[in-house]
């Protein structure tokens, strides 16, 4: 009880029947909901103003935890469903959850024309590199010759890179950040929060039960210290040769743009207009 | 056959998909997501234009896919939401189709069907979807379908429609075929006051009782739109009476049954039929959307020619009114069943008709309206056998 008292995660955390959660010891996920908790609760967002998407995976069960309007979709279509309650409800903080496999293959179009529209939608992209629920499949993100239950030989398939497809396909907050780097995650998550626009953090976290046992790494500890070793912050990584950026990222903030008008708002504009010309009179 | 009472209204000379649009405001809709398809797209162009002007929202997605799931969160989020599309658009929506009704989301949508398999006949006549509209998607589900064979019709149906899916928390898909979605009509959009609006159930409970899936005795539960404070889940995932993932036998089975047993209990607001000549008729014609209107002059000509015909005219072929075809079966000869398809909805008549009488088929497929006179021999060929 103490605890509670302690830790405002439990405000916002389903009282009813729903815990442990599905995710294995030493994943993630967990980390990224409660980065994503503090962001709410730093902001003081009201729950009821706050409706979390998600599609199907392991990072998509995370509307079943959380004390929000919540709704899990199916496979890859998080986005769209966001999008029509953002078109009904432009006052609603609306988050989208997703897994690399969720937001990049089943969803990948519908990924790039939200970003493309720029719809208020902050889109945390939880990336382990596989896909879980299903048992250890080659993802869209498995980095070159790494180990799944698919690529039992090595995967052959070049990886995308989440922060460079959002940040072409228009979306105007875009970072990356790690389970590793988790407070500064988090601070990315809240500006995305805040940011009027599509906003797409990445962060990239440890499944150590599937990715890390095929390839190698076999505990979530060895794991987060292989993040702290590649991950490097976007300044650094400017300076570093292709000989030195050879099996590391950068991580930061990538696209902060507040010039392009929101979705919902150019919308409510435009419908603002030809209401006026109808009742005017003109054509 | 009694005369039908005037309707009073504004008369109006309008397309079928353009009379889908009028009813679909009229019903209160404020939010259209869709991707253009022929024979379809005039409902995403007249959304376009008609929806902001009523403080709606219209947005053309991705896909249709995206479509079906944009109206079902827009639904969540409060509107009244619809989407419309053909054959290869209608195959894409399957998975979420399943999504709005394990998530119980009132949604309408509009397939105007084409010739398929496949891109098919894009601009040709067919009634191949029957059998997709009530299996399409995977799973134990029981669907709403409506089917109108005017533009009258069409406006009228369109209405219940939204009226369905509101009173029962499910999607309900309005088939319309490429014929009636291009045929000019004159039509009657009835006053306002005269059309009757049927609204989804605010909770009666504060949010702290509220179950959103709650199991009530007509298996409908009261539904809220999110941010009204009633914070709730909704999953694809078979789910307890508040929402939450489940895989208990008890709760599965609960949910299921309440899927089929909201609509089963509420049959008779939902299902629709009109009867032409079948007071005295030893002979029935059973049809559907336009092919009905051939059936009705094949009827008239063999009435014409000392045959004692009737028509049943299907307005919801899903739930399938079995009762009535039954009942008709024990008083008629034959039943004759007219589709363009190769024999769609004669299957469950024949179920129905459980051996009472002759059931026969007049069909077409080849992209062509199936005429009176192909009706009408194939009532005499019927009559003929034994």
């Amino acid at each position: 009880m103490e605890l509670e008292a302690l830790s405002p995660q439990h405000d916002y955390l389903r009282i009813q029947k729903k815990f442990p959660t599905v995710w294995c010891p030493g994943c993630g996920i967990g980390t990224v909901m409660s980065a994503i908790i503090r962001a709410i609760h730093e902001l003081g967002i009201n729950k009821n103003n706050i409706a979390l998407i998600s599609g199907i995976g392991c990072s998509s069960r995370m509307p079943i935890y959380v004390d929000f309007n919540t709704l899990h979709t199916t496979h890859g279509r998080a986005l769209p469903f966001a999008t029509g309650i953002k078109m009904v409800r432009p006052d609603m903080k609306v988050i989208v959850v997703s897994g690399d496999g969720d937001a990049l293959a089943i969803g990948g179009n519908h990924f790039i024309h939200a970003c493309r529209r720029n719809i208020d939608i902050s889109m945390i992209l939880i990336n382990n590199y596989i896909y879980g629920m299903t048992g250890g499949q080659v993802s869209p993100t498995t980095p070159l010759n790494s180990y799944a239950h698919t690529a039992p030989y090595g995967s052959i398939d070049p990886p995308f890179d989440a922060v460079n497809l959002a940040s072409s396909a228009g979306a105007t907050y875009v970072a990356r950040g790690t389970t590793y780097h988790i407070v500064q995650t988090s601070k990315y998550i809240k500006k995305s929060l805040e940011h009027k626009g599509f906003s797409m953090v990445e962060v990239i976290s440890q499944c150590p039960v599937l990715y890390g046992r095929l390839n190698d790494y076999k505990t979530a500890v060895k794991m987060l210290y292989r993040q702290k070793e590649q991950a490097v912050m976007l300044k650094a990584w400017e300076k570093l040769s292709p000989e030195e950026r050879v099996d590391k990222y950068p991580i930061g903030e990538f696209v902060e743009n507040t010039d392009r008008q929101e979705y919902t708002k150019t919308y409510a504009e435009l419908s603002k207009q030809v209401r006026e010309e109808a009742t005017n009179g003109k054509d | 056959m009694a005369k039908k009472p005037e309707i009073k209204g504004t008369a109006q000379f309008l397309q079928g998909n353009e009379a889908v649009v009028e009813a679909a405001i009229a019903a209160g809709c404020s939010f259209f997501a869709g991707y253009p398809i022929t024979p379809s797209t005039e409902i995403a162009e007249g959304c376009a234009e008609k929806l902001p002007l009523v403080g709606g929202a219209f947005i053309q997605m991705e896909d249709e896919i995206a479509s079906i799931a944009a109206i079902i969160g827009a639904s969540l989020a409060g509107a009244k939401a619809m989407t419309a599309t053909s054959g290869p658009g209608f195959s894409l929506m399957q998975e979420n189709l399943g999504f709005a009704y394990i998530a119980e989301v009132p949604i309408v949508i509009t397939n105007v069907m084409r010739g398929g398999p496949s891109t098919g006949l894009p601009t040709k006549v067919s009634q191949s979807d029957v059998m997709q509209a009530r299996w399409g998607t995977h799973g134990d589900y029981t669907p709403i379908v409506i089917t109108p064979s005017s533009v009258q019709e069409v406006f009228d149906l369109t209405i219940h429609a939204f009226n369905c899916s509101e009173m029962l928390n499910t999607p309900v898909i309005l088939l319309l075929d490429e014929i009636l979605g291009h045929m000019r009509e004159r039509i009657i959009i009835p006053d306002t006051e005269d059309i009757k609006i049927e609204n989804r159930k605010y909770p009666s409970v504060p949010p702290e009782f509220y179950k959103p899936y709650s199991n009530t005795p007509s298996k409908v539960s009261e539904f809220v739109a999110f941010g009204e404070g009633y914070r709730y889940n909704v999953t694809g995932l078979t789910h307890d009476e508040f929402g939450f993932p489940t895989s208990v036998p008890g709760e599965v089975e609960q949910m299921l049954t309440k899927l089929r047993r909201k609509i089963h209990t509420h049959r008779k607001e939902v299902i629709l039929y009109e009867e032409e000549y079948m007071e005295d008729a030893t002979y029935a014609v059973i049809s559907y959307g336009t092919s009905a209107r051939a059936a009705m002059s094949a009827v008239r000509k063999a009435r014409a020619h000392g045959v004692k015909a009737g028509l049943l005219k299907l307005k919801t072929i899903w739930p399938f009114p079995g009762r009535k075809v039954y009942q008709i079966a024990s008083s008629v000869k034959g039943i004759l069943v007219a589709e363009m398809n190769m024999g769609q909805m004669i299957r469950e008549v024949d179920r129905y008709a459980m051996g009472q009488c002759k059931v026969a088929g007049a069909f077409r497929y080849d992209g062509l309206v199936i005429e009176p006179d192909e009706i009408y021999e194939k009532l005499l060929e019927l009559r003929a056998t034994k």
